[in-house]
């Protein structure tokens, strides 16, 4: 899959309660979180995100709670994919399992300025940034997330298993 | 043989006989977790999947704990979810608010969570039950719903951490909390990102189980998978009155391999506050210098269980909470507070002009019960001190041991229990 956007730039350790604060969780509907979405890093961040998209961040990106609203109400808000040097664990999964594309890999991470325009190849984990020309090369997905991903998040992985059984 | 308990744990409901690191397995799970907050997701996911029933009624646990007792109409609807979906599939353990505790203290007190166990929670903090000698990650709600219908999780091995903790020599007011958030301050919030973190030394063996609980529940806060301590006496002890099945010990090999090996002398920490914004920020109280504090919260998955509170109560026994404080003392479950009750511990709480509440999430995540104010600022025995972590993105949130965060109520500001002890 080939991602297109314009990117918007996050520190390090941005953690769940800044991608979408425990005030919202009374709600699961990805519309309502996305109205909320990264308001504690950026207030604005909800109003100013186009589809498509992309964000850009430094180490552990997610940190803190399990909660899946994070990952989901980013997706909702139209971003097409996040790239940051290192994952926290659990938004990691839960990122592979909703099919949020994200993408580990400090150079890109670095060398992307906010507004640059970036091309992502999911398969092959080439990040291209248009506006430089410069590209980077994230590690591939173990094949094991591969069979996950292409069947379009664990849901429809375990349903393709259970079906066989 | 040479692994690590958390390898061994993984190896033998995998079904194998021996798993390394970055192995990636499928395992059954003994216990599939979930709270108000993730389990709608997770049903929802469930009933997209089309899955008619369960894997085992017994083994999937709903504690609504968050926003529980229901704060507003959102929240209830969303534990009517919980509460239809544990009737339609005949579910033994969904807690009811007035039988219900906070999911990570519950769960060890009702003797779901046993040694050996696998346990995925759709809660960061599932690494609790690592103090038992179990393996426990948390996981999204995605994955709770495929945990419901297979009894099966994905893992990728983790790499092993060895903390050693040496001597016995405590300093005074030193508890589990300020283990794991010096650790937390030495290794980072992504310090052991991806890896198990296992607890060992004497000064382990010598906390109780309280202790071990909280230093296992922010294992998360270095980025670990899981936290976790083999089993003991003391563990024994404290399984023995509550299994209800058969459980197995398992320590790691002598030989087994790590990935680092960390070591710290008990002596050489103090009672440890962690300063706004990450649990990492963390200082010696005595080196805290004059932060002005306007609520103290005791309580949480962290610190709310017995030896908590009575650290807490020892404290504020015949004391004030200063006149510019709020001090919101949470017990982690019913049978946490009736003990308390029993104790006069609530009466000293009371006396002391602290709040008592129900058992409840409530401020740690700034659902209810608690919440800052633009500009305030709280010491709170929970685990997390993010941005807007316990209401308004510009108030502050600093994290101690329940003994710290007692004192503090009383000075009005985070200081040293010794300067209430005077």
């Amino acid at each position: 899959m080939i991602i297109k956007g314009r990117t918007w730039k996050f520190g390090v350790n941005v953690d769940t309660d800044a991608i979408i604060p425990a005030r919202y969780l009374n709600t699961s509907l990805p519309e309502e979180l996305a109205k909320h979405c990264m308001e504690d890093a950026d207030p604005a961040f909800p109003q100013k995100v186009a589809e498509g998209d992309i964000i850009v961040a430094g180490k552990n990106f997610g940190c803190g709670s399990s909660r899946e609203h994070a990952p989901i109400a980013i997706k909702a808000a139209g971003v097409s994919c996040v790239i940051a040097p290192t994952f926290a664990r659990i938004f990691y999964r839960n990122s592979i399992n909703i099919g949020l594309p994200i993408m580990e890999c400090p150079e890109a991470a670095a060398g992307i300025k906010e507004g640059d325009i970036v091309e992502v190849d999911t398969d092959t984990g080439l990040i291209k940034n248009i506006t430089t020309g410069v590209e980077f090369q994230a590690a591939p997905f173990p094949e094991f997330m591969q069979e996950i991903i292409s069947a379009g998040g664990l849901m429809a992985y375990v349903k393709e298993r259970t079906k066989n059984q | 043989m040479k692994m690590t308990i958390t390898e061994k744990i993984l190896a033998a409901h995998a079904k194998v006989e021996k798993v390394v690191p970055g192995q990636l397995i499928n395992a059954q799970v003994d216990v599939v977790l979930g709270n108000d907050v993730t389990a709608p997701v997770a049903i929802r996911e469930f009933n997209g999947l089309g899955a008619k029933k369960v894997f085992d009624r017994e083994k999937v646990v709903l504690v609504p704990d968050h926003f529980t007792p229901n704060k507003d109409i959102k929240s209830a609807e969303q534990v009517k979810v919980i509460k239809e979906f544990a009737k339609e599939h005949s579910i033994t353990n969904y807690f009811e608010v007035g039988r219900m505790g906070i999911e990570h203290c519950l769960l060890p007190e009702a003797g779901l969570v046993l040694p050996g166990d696998v346990v995925i929670g759709a809660d960061s903090h599932t690494c609790t039950y690592g103090a038992l000698g179990a393996f426990a990650t948390g996981v999204g709600s995605t994955d709770m719903a495929a945990g419901m219908a297979t009894g099966e999780a994905w893992f990728k091995v983790p790499p092993t951490i060895k903390f050693v903790f040496r001597g016995t020599d405590f300093n005074p007011w030193v508890s589990g909390k300020d283990l794991i958030l010096y650790a937390i301050g030495q290794i980072g919030v992504d310090g052991a990102l991806y890896h198990a973190m296992e607890f060992t030394g004497e000064g382990i063996n010598a906390l109780s189980m309280d202790s071990r609980f909280s230093m296992c529940n922010m294992a998360i806060e270095a980025g670990g998978k899981n936290g976790i301590i083999a089993p003991d006496d003391k563990t024994l002890a404290y399984v023995k009155e509550r299994a209800k099945r058969e459980f197995k010990i398992y320590q790691s090999d002598p030989d087994a391999e790590y990935a680092r090996v960390i070591e710290y002398n008990v002596s050489d920490i103090g009672p440890q506050v962690a300063f706004p914004h990450l649990p990492e920020n963390t200082r010696n109280v005595s080196d805290a210098g004059d932060i002005r504090i306007n609520q103290v919260v005791i309580g949480s998955c962290t610190n709310g269980r017995m030896e908590d509170l009575r650290i807490a109560a020892s404290i504020l026994e015949g004391k004030k909470v200063h006149p510019d404080v709020r001090c919101i003392v949470i017990p982690g479950t019913q049978k946490i507070y009736l003990q308390a009750v029993k104790e006069g511990l609530v009466e000293i709480f009371i006396n002391a002009n602290a709040a008592v509440s129900t058992p409840t999430c409530g401020p740690c995540l700034g659902g209810h019960m608690g919440i800052l104010a633009k500009g305030e600022r709280a010491l709170s025995t929970t685990n997390r001190n993010f941005v807007g972590r316990m209401g308004h993105p510009e108030s502050e949130v600093y994290l101690s041991n329940p003994a710290v965060a007692a004192a503090s109520a009383v000075l009005g500001h985070i200081g040293h229990p010794q300067e209430v002890e005077k």
